[in-house]
């Protein structure tokens, strides 16, 4: 299995204003691959993940999905892609956000139906038997037609994996989908993700749940001010605390959830 | 002695007054379409521009604002008809005037509840793969909606009694009618109480039947 990466980054550099945020970064995502990112915050983390569907512009280097740069047309800098042809390829990716961003006038199976319909261009009946095929995945086949609002934050979260994962997306990318969310809730969500992981979805998740980018992914990115300051196997990963110190310092903080 | 208060002339001639609060609901509510068609579309080009267009915008909504009405309403029916050549009735010249001066109020309207669309939305709508255009119209228009509400009803509310200025060009609206019963009875303190209440009573009938529709839409975060 060394087919071409899904997803390959190389030498990414992205600043805002005079702030590099990224400097350098390479990661490569093969399909079916769960690849997960920690870091402390403010180390580039969400801003990597909004390169790689063109919610950020990059400045340098290059993001290339099933071979095509992203954003661009030929490389990073130059001429961006027309808006049609950025959304035909932002619907190639699903992202789940942190704050959840449910449309608030649409129920549950419409913020899934959305995509479906506008941007899949499935009819209404198909869409809806999707929406509520992946809703009832996601243990939420009493809730379709709940305004966002009526759910609680664990609820709206597996709505927004449901709404990002009906699309059929090549790769998924998920920030911190579980930070505002109330502890007794977090599970709820992480077991959903670890479902999408057993089915085979290629993922890139952004996580301070160390137990569980342990257990859930086949490799742990570890990012500092923008760069990638360790990675491999979690158990690879776990080995470098000894020689790593900024990642001594930043898992002794999780002590106490890795035991 | 004194005034013998005397309300049968004013009941006699009620159809005028009748027929004008028909005619001034009319007058606001084409004036409010079509001042929304004109304030939504210019805020989308707004928000969506540079800073000439922004500027060509922003100097038609501050002439509006800064004109007295009942001057925009003479200069469009007495004034335009000398410059260009082109013949039309009091109602339409009015209907067309109010319509400027909604639309110039509900750019701003607008363009601040499209403005205060959570970027987050905007965001999911396009990591979805929806295209500018979709996001405006299944992401930004429905949810700024319930911002957006209020302030229209309020629009509404002023334009109905704005409408009482078409009386100065004879557009036979509700002020009109109690000039004419005025005219011809002398029944001035009759006359006018009575419009007031119908004003009044109208207004708050309206707004009573707004704010149901603004709570039918709200959305709640
Ligand atoms: N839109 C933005 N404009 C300016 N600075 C930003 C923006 N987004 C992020 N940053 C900055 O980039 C750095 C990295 O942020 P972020 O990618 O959110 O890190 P993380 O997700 O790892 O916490 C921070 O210093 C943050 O202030
Ligand atoms: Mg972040």
């Amino acid at each position: 299995m060394s087919a071409t990466p899904l997803l390959q980054i190389a030498r990414l550099t992205k600043s805002f204003g005079s702030n590099q945020v990224l400097k350098s970064v390479d990661l490569d995502v093969t399909a079916g691959e769960v690849v997960t990112v920690i870091g402390p915050s403010g180390g580039g983390k969400t801003t990597l993940l909004r390169c790689v569907n063109f919610l950020e512009a990059y400045d340098g280097g290059s993001i290339k999905i099933d071979g095509r740069e992203v954003g661009y047309v030929d490389n990073a800098g130059g001429r961006k892609r027309g808006e049609v042809d950025l959304a035909a390829m932002r619907a190639e990716t699903g992202m789940v956000f942190q704050s959840f961003n449910l449309f608030p006038h649409l129920t549950a199976e419409q913020n899934v139906m959305l995509g479906l319909q506008r941007v899949r261009k499935k009819p209404l009946k198909e869409a809806q038997e999707i929406a509520r095929h992946w809703l009832d995945r996601v243990g939420l086949a009493h809730k379709t037609k709940s305004l966002p609002y009526e759910l609680s934050g664990g609820q709206q979260q597996r709505v927004g994996i449901a709404r990002a994962v009906a699309m059929d997306p090549k790769i998924l990318l998920l920030d911190e989908i579980t930070s505002a969310l109330d502890p007794e809730l977090v599970n709820e969500v992480l077991d959903v993700v670890r479902k999408l992981a057993t089915d085979g979805m290629t993922m890139l998740i952004v996580t301070h749940e160390i137990a569980f980018a342990r257990d859930a992914s086949h490799r742990i990115i570890f990012m500092t001010d923008g760069s990638v300051s360790a990675h491999g196997k979690p158990d690879e990963l776990m080995a470098q605390v000894a020689s790593n110190e900024r990642l001594r310092n930043f898992l002794s903080r999780f002590s106490a959830a890795t035991h | 002695m004194g005034y013998q208060l005397s309300f049968n002339q004013i009941w006699r001639n009620f159809d005028k007054l009748t027929n004008g609060v028909i005619l001034s609901l009319e007058l606001a509510v084409i004036a409010i379409l079509i001042g929304a068609l004109i304030g939504l579309a210019l805020a989308v080009i707004y928000v969506s521009s540079g800073r000439v267009v922004r500027a060509i915008i922003s100097s038609y909504v501050e002439f509006i604002r800064n004109v007295p009405l009942l001057l925009l309403v003479y200069l469009a029916f007495y004034g335009l008809p000398t410059v260009v050549n082109l013949a039309y009735d009091a109602s339409t010249s009015f209907i067309a005037t109010l319509s400027l001066y909604a639309g110039a109020y509900l750019v701003e309207v607008f363009r601040s509840g499209l403005e205060a669309v959570p970027k987050g939305l905007l965001d999911a709508g396009k990591a979805m793969g929806l295209t500018p255009w979709q996001r405006l119209l299944y992401v930004r228009l429905p949810t700024m909606t319930r911002i957006t509400l209020p302030a229209l009803s309020n629009t509404f509310i002023s334009l109905f009694k704005d409408t009482s200025i078409a009386s100065v060009i004879a557009v036979p609206e509700l002020t009109w009618g109690a000039q004419w019963i005025n005219n011809r009875t002398f029944r001035i303190v009759e006359v006018y109480a009575v419009t007031t209440v119908m004003y009044l009573v109208t207004g708050y009938a309206i707004l009573f039947g707004l704010r149901l529709l603004e709570r039918r839409f709200r959305v709640e975060r």
